[in-house]
């Protein structure tokens, strides 16, 4: 791909001050954590780290001299790592990601975005690619960020259904249960003998799920334990892995949107949920693509009157774009928690 | 059960010390004094301290405590019939005084006032004893709540009306309509657990309260969920009634802990001083190394094959092999070994030795050696950690690629079986310990893996990995001479993971403990984790009020 040229670590110390000091889109990002300052301090109190290179990490706190530094609120995160799914996946594996393996990550914001929003009544929600292989999604609402980590907890486990470690090959059983690797996700021998017959038949992934449901369909009567075994095997192979730890506490660290990934120097854009399957990680502009955007724009555009917004001049526009549309939502909460604090009532 | 046996036990006091506890600055709360005969329900929020003069006796509440903890244990799915009649059983059997205290429509009678009187003063009197350490208001407050819920079915079952109950303690949860309930009929037959046609929900009232309130049923996907309601049907009011009370009472145990400096001087509460320490286990948190010992990573191999529990064997296989290990398992082997007796230089030396074949030093110094400081209390808030216990591991949460948690809960049987014929275990007692672990007997099972190791036997049963490791060392360095193992399959177990031999005093109530034969189980809800979070909750909301 035209744009996949290798990224030069070498030059981040260069480039860094050129995009936080033009392109990082610093109004939007504030009025996003102000909450529109219900309370006044929010602003003032948020908590952010730095990393400087060689990964050293710079907290506002430090615990000797400050006691008293307690987290009260945050947003509710979400954290999905591609590397959870390397026992599901044959193209890459670790840090590596391409085209085939985002397909998960398109499923498991399709699917956390409804849960979220239709079970648990959120509507401000910001998914944002995470720079090399995976994605976040913030939470926003008020009523997510003063979550207690107990209900922090439930959710992550209400959304959580792939579980079980090393030693357990069938990480998903359904109330009422590893295989080419899938194979051995079937916990039946005389299945499992006649699947292992009929599999190498098939030329291609449709047709061998096609094969697998019939058998199983075929067996259903025989055993109980085979009434959901074609959703389990569906749960397990493409269900959102979440890294609940993250979710559950409210002082874990996430790299922030807007940020630049150190190690590929892609911008952490957000994305529409509705576009996660049309989303190209490979695509999303790195910080010396930018740069370049900007020079040729002005090279081209010399001696205009009206001045543009540098961001808008480079390929992360249309992420802004994304952002704002997600902040004018928030402005609405925003708006009614501060009449509801000055003792109005919203009709 | 009483206290005639203490000798230097005080006879006598007044609750007016209570009283005036109770109503120091920290609680901040208008007292209203109780008339004493006004407990108009059997079960009791316990919002108000009690008046008037009490006697020791009254402390009886705890056998229930230890009633229902040793029910936990053995092997009694927790709310299930089965475990609710072994409760009533037990309390009938021993004539406590709940019984008569859950007597309905008894506000005329006087035994039944008295009881529930006893049952308001001790419970204020342990709440004293049971606030000053995090695992003792953890474990209180898990029993309290299993009393109470117990307390709550029952009483229901028996036809209560707890319209009263519900409105004098503030409670108020809103049905939804017909029209509603018909509207979301198949999406309520799908979703409620137990209800498996829309036929069930005809004679059915829901509960529409917002999800935070209904945490248990969400965390295990028990309950319709829509826009952040939770439809709880009202055979599940429990579960909403005992969240409630579960988070007051954490948050009453912080703020008494809060209030116990001032309390502390005053001599009519010494006895209650060392009450506590009778009912939790030896302190692994505290505890410098093994029998005093210091273990270098030069040993570990050889350790991890002799004396290490099944659970730490495996992480140590794991890490030779894969030179890592997720999170969960750095901290539940790191803690291990820092308990067992590994200092921070060695623990980083090893850690570094194993990762450092995946990585680079440097990448080891950033990302893990702060979180090996950190678990020895170096870095951030500088708290040294305990090493978890059986309980914490069995009921740990385990994620794709991990390899912590317990063997013999989180191994499939067939995975398990292999590596237990792999290190030599016979197979009669292999298939033994399968058939514990397909019942639920992770730590019998645990026990029995012992045995084969040692040809002798743990006689309190396992509840901590250091405390299967240091008497594995003291069995093979000829410290401890061998118990044999019983040969029958019934072995006496002593007791359960909370209480310690050695603290016990002449006047605990442990002589019911030491003669279970039953056997222990651990029950896999998340108690331990709803409560970690609630104290760390209430605290932190403490510590900004």
């Amino acid at each position: 791909m035209a744009n996949e040229k290798k990224f030069e670590v070498h030059l981040l110390p260069d480039l860094l001050p050129v995009y936080y000091g033009r392109l990082f889109p610093y109004e939007q990002y504030y009025k996003w954590l102000s909450y529109g300052n219900v309370p006044k301090t929010y602003f003032p109190h948020r908590e952010f780290s730095f990393t400087l290179a060689d990964d050293i990490y710079l907290r506002p706190k430090d615990h000797r001299t400050v006691t008293a530094f307690v987290p009260l609120e945050k947003e509710l995160v979400f954290d999905i790592d591609m590397t959870d799914y390397d026992e599901v996946r044959y193209c890459c594996s670790g840090a590596d990601i391409c085209l085939l393996c985002w397909k998960y990550m398109a499923v498991a914001v399709e699917i956390l975005d409804i849960g979220l929003r239709e079970d648990f009544g959120f509507n401000h929600i910001l998914w944002v690619f995470s720079g090399r292989r995976g994605v976040h999604g913030w939470v926003c609402d008020a009523r997510a960020r003063s979550l207690s980590q107990l209900a922090r907890s439930a959710v992550a486990e209400y959304l959580q259904v792939v579980r079980g470690g090393e030693n357990q090959t069938k990480k998903v059983i359904f109330n009422s249960s590893d295989l080419h690797p899938f194979i051995n996700l079937i916990p039946d021998p005389e299945l499992r003998e006649n699947l292992s017959k009929v599999m190498p038949k098939c030329c291609n992934s449709l047709q061998r799920w096609e094969t697998i449901k019939n058998e199983i369909e075929g067996m259903k009567n025989k055993k109980k334990s085979f009434t959901h075994l074609t959703t389990e095997i569906m749960f397990q192979l493409i269900y959102p892995r979440l890294d609940i730890n993250v979710s559950k506490g409210i002082n874990h660290l996430l790299k922030s949107p807007f940020s630049i990934h150190p190690k590929t120097g892609r911008v952490c854009v957000p994305f529409n949920a509705s576009d996660a399957y049309a989303f190209n990680p490979l695509r999303v502009p790195t910080i010396s693509d930018l740069i370049e955007e900007v020079g040729e724009f002005d090279k081209t555009r010399t001696g205009e009157a009206v001045k543009i917004t540098d961001y808008k001049k480079t390929s992360m526009k249309s992420s802004i774009f994304v952002f704002e549309k997600f902040l004018s939502g928030l402005s609405k909460e925003n708006a009614a928690r501060r009449l509801e604090e000055n003792g109005w009532c919203m009709i | 059960m009483s206290f005639s046996t203490g000798k230097a036990m005080i006879t006598y006091f007044h609750t007016k010390i209570i009283m005036e506890i109770y109503s120091t600055k920290a609680f901040r709360r208008k007292q209203k004094i109780l008339v004493e005969s006004s407990y108009s329900s059997s079960l009791q929020f316990y919002s108000e301290p009690p008046t008037g003069n009490i006697t020791l006796k009254e402390f009886d509440e705890l056998s229930f405590l230890r009633a229902i903890e040793r029910i936990n244990l053995s092997g009694h799915a927790k709310n299930s019939e089965e475990w609710m009649q072994k409760i009533f059983e037990d309390f009938q059997k021993n004539k406590f005084f709940i019984i008569s205290a859950d007597k309905i429509g008894g506000t005329k009678n006087e035994d039944v006032i008295n009881a529930r009187r006893k049952d308001h003063l001790s419970h204020f009197i342990l709440r004293l004893a049971y606030c000053r350490s995090e695992e003792l208001r953890r474990w209180f407050v898990a029993q309290e709540t299993d009393l109470f819920r117990a307390r709550f079915v029952r009483v229901a079952k028996m036809g209560a009306d707890f319209s009263s109950f519900l409105k004098e303690n503030n409670l108020h949860f809103s049905q939804i309509s017909e029209e509603e309930l018909k509207q979301e009929s198949v999406n309520l037959m799908m979703a409620t657990y137990n209800i498996n046609s829309v036929d069930q929900l005809e004679d059915k009232t829901f509960f529409k309260v917002p999800f935070v309130e209904a945490l248990e049923l969400v965390r295990n996907r028990k309950v319709f969920l829509k826009k952040g309601f939770a439809y709880v049907p009202s055979s599940d009011l429990v579960t909403l009634v005992s969240t409630v009370f579960r988070s007051k009472l954490s948050q009453a145990l912080t703020a008494t802990y809060k209030a116990l400096p001032q309390i502390e001087d005053d001599e009519r509460l010494y006895s209650l001083k060392d009450f506590d320490k009778r009912h939790t286990g030896s302190d692994y948190s505290q505890k410098k190394s093994a029998s005093g010992q210091q273990i270098t990573p030069e040993m570990l191999n050889h350790l991890s094959t002799t004396s290490f529990p099944l659970c730490m064997r495996h992480m140590h296989e794991y890490l030779n092999t894969q030179h890592h290990l997720k999170h969960g398992g750095r901290m539940q082997y790191g803690l291990f070994l820092k308990a067992a007796g590994l200092k921070l230089e060695d623990a980083l030396k090893f850690w570094r030795s194993h990762f450092t074949k995946n990585m680079d030093v440097d990448k080891f110094e950033k990302q893990y050696a702060y979180n090996i400081r950190h678990n020895y209390g170096k870095e951030g808030k500088r708290t040294d950690y305990t090493p978890y216990s059986c309980m914490k591991i069995i009921t740990t949460n385990v994620g794709a690629g991990d390899c912590h948690g317990c063997p013999f809960k989180h191994n499939d049987s067939n995975i398990l079986k292999q590596k237990l014929i792999n290190y030599q275990v016979s197979s009669d007692i292999v298939n033994e310990i399968l058939d514990l672990t397909n019942k639920h007997h992770y730590q019998i099972a645990c026990q029995r893996y012992f045995e084969a190791k040692h040809h002798s036997t743990i006689e309190s049963g396992v509840n901590h990995p250091n405390q299967y490791f240091e008497e594995s060392v003291a069995i093979l360095h000829g410290t401890k001479t061998p118990n044999k193992a019983a040969s029958t399959p019934n072995i006496k177990y002593q007791h359960s993971v909370l209480t310690s031999q050695s603290q016990a005093s002449p006047s605990t109530q442990s002589q019911n403990a030491a003669d279970i034969s039953g056997v222990e189980s651990m029950l896999f809800d998340d108690d331990d984790d709803m409560d970690d979070a609630l104290f760390e909750v209430a605290m932190q909301t403490d510590v900004n009020s």
